[in-house]
């Protein structure tokens, strides 16, 4: 495998699983690979952690960094959070991500 | 009845700018916006952001940004409708539209300009299965007057500022309020967080943290919130009003049914001149789409820019148009 290549799944919010491919050396975060799969991610405020409209739980227990408070605010306006909810923008795509799970939350209307 | 050369729908950033373009040809704008305040994203998501993309600008914030277009469109006299949504648009004669907005409002103008962005801000709406039934009848996204709450059991929910403000404010005037909240902590300001916490322990205000509303009971109207906790599980509280304050999101609205193309949720045009097909119409900065196109501020003036130059064609088939530059002619705006 390419080392600077990751392979992570993502559940979409029908219950189905996508393989994907990111690599590490991009600085790309993990809205900005959902969003290049076409997946259903608005990332609407372009990842700046102003939107949540990239709001997903980490079913892995890949370790992470904290969210800062700017995520925890977002959150607090999104719904059905969880304990391991997250803005997928603010997860950076790293080789210690390699093998994460997510899976998509509910959208709101 | 206003009336205008360009009608504009949203007073961002591209909006704005397109005023002074137009304002170099001699065309007047009007511009309409749901918001309350120019600046539309820029105003209401980020003004204390800096963007570093802006040419000429090294950094500036957001909010900066907009104050200095206001300053630069001044000469050109804009009208503004704010705090109104653009709802419907009739074509009223030959090259004549007449926009009506949510308030009644009355536009005329030969050319609509959409520059909406991500579409008008609307409060976001809790994904709770049936929650659309129970709209107006116990379920209110905004507080219009609180004296109808006089009496009510009220459950809020939200941890900003409009959450803390009202929980306060409604505590006097509401039989009882529940506050929920999905974690300990509140983002709002220290003060109104310090004063929730004291109405708390009076009994004034039933806070419930590490909580999230989750379903909702009730026959025609609302009767009961169900709410999940982390410390007692589900919990099912009986009420007359449920309050979600979740900010604001954005949504296309209206437009979607005013008869352009639309791909994910923006408008199809061409990139000549950033028409839509419909003559008269034009759709700049992030609500339009083309091959290539990628939703900046920078990209928004541009597109602008070749926009009024077809507008004016538009307007006046039979006059030629010479281009000049501001360095050249200089700025002449309007008397008034």
């Amino acid at each position: 495998m390419d080392d600077d290549i990751i392979t992570l799944t993502v559940v979409d919010r029908e219950g189905e699983n996508h393989e994907l491919e990111a690599p590490t050396d991009m600085a790309m975060n993990l809205m900005e690979v959902c969003r290049s799969y076409e997946l259903p991610v608005e990332g609407t405020c372009g990842g700046m952690a102003l939107c949540a409209s990239c709001h997903c739980y980490v079913l892995t227990d890949h370790e992470l960094s904290e969210p800062s408070e700017d995520e925890e605010d977002m959150l607090d306006q999104a719904f059905f959070v969880e304990d391991n909810s997250r803005l997928s923008c603010q997860i950076r795509i790293s080789k210690e991500l390699d093998g994460i799970k997510v899976k998509l939350a509910p959208v709101g209307d | 009845m206003i009336q205008t050369d360009i009608l504009i729908i949203g007073a961002g950033p591209c909006g704005l700018f397109t005023v002074f373009e137009a304002g170099l040809l001699k065309l007047r704008c009007h511009l309409v916006d749901a918001l309350p305040q120019p600046g539309g994203q820029l105003s209401e998501i980020y003004p204390k952001k800096p963007i570093y993309d802006i040419p000429g600008y090294p950094s500036i914030l957001a909010g900066e940004l907009v104050d200095n277009l206001m300053e630069q469109i001044e000469p050109f006299k804009p009208g503004f409708t704010l705090g109104e949504r653009a709802e419907t648009v009739e074509k009223v004669g030959d090259k004549m539209y007449r926009l009506t907005t949510s308030r009644g409002t009355q536009i005329e103008a030969p050319v609509i300009c959409i520059a909406g962005g991500l579409g008008c801000f609307e409060p976001r709406k809790p994904p709770i299965e049936g929650i659309e039934k129970y709209e107006d009848k116990g379920v209110d996204y905004i507080i219009r007057d609180p004296e109808v709450y006089k009496g009510k059991k009220l459950l809020i929910a939200g941890g900003g500022d409009s959450a803390l403000d009202w929980t306060i404010f409604l505590s006097d005037i509401a039989d009882e309020v529940t506050l929920i909240h999905r974690r300990t902590s509140f983002r709002g300001a220290l003060d109104s967080v310090e004063k929730v916490m004291d109405l708390a322990k009076d009994k004034k205000v039933n806070l419930i943290t590490e909580a999230q509303a989750i379903g909702l009971n009730g026959n025609g109207v609302l009767k009961e919130v169900v709410v999940k906790t982390k410390a007692h599980g589900e919990i099912t509280q009986s009420v007359d009003n449920f309050i979600p304050l979740f900010g604001l999101s954005p949504k296309l609205g209206p437009i979607a049914d005013w008869g352009l193309t639309i791909d994910k949720n923006a408008i199809e045009v061409d990139t000549r001149d950033y028409s839509t097909g419909v003559p008269g119409i034009y759709a700049i900065g992030d609500i339009n789409t083309y091959p290539g196109k990628l939703k900046l501020i920078l990209c928004g003036f541009h597109e602008g820019t070749l926009m009024v130059q077809s507008a004016f064609k538009y307007i006046n088939p039979d006059q030629k148009l010479s281009f000049k530059y501001t360095t050249v002619a200089g700025v002449n705006g309007f008397e008034s």
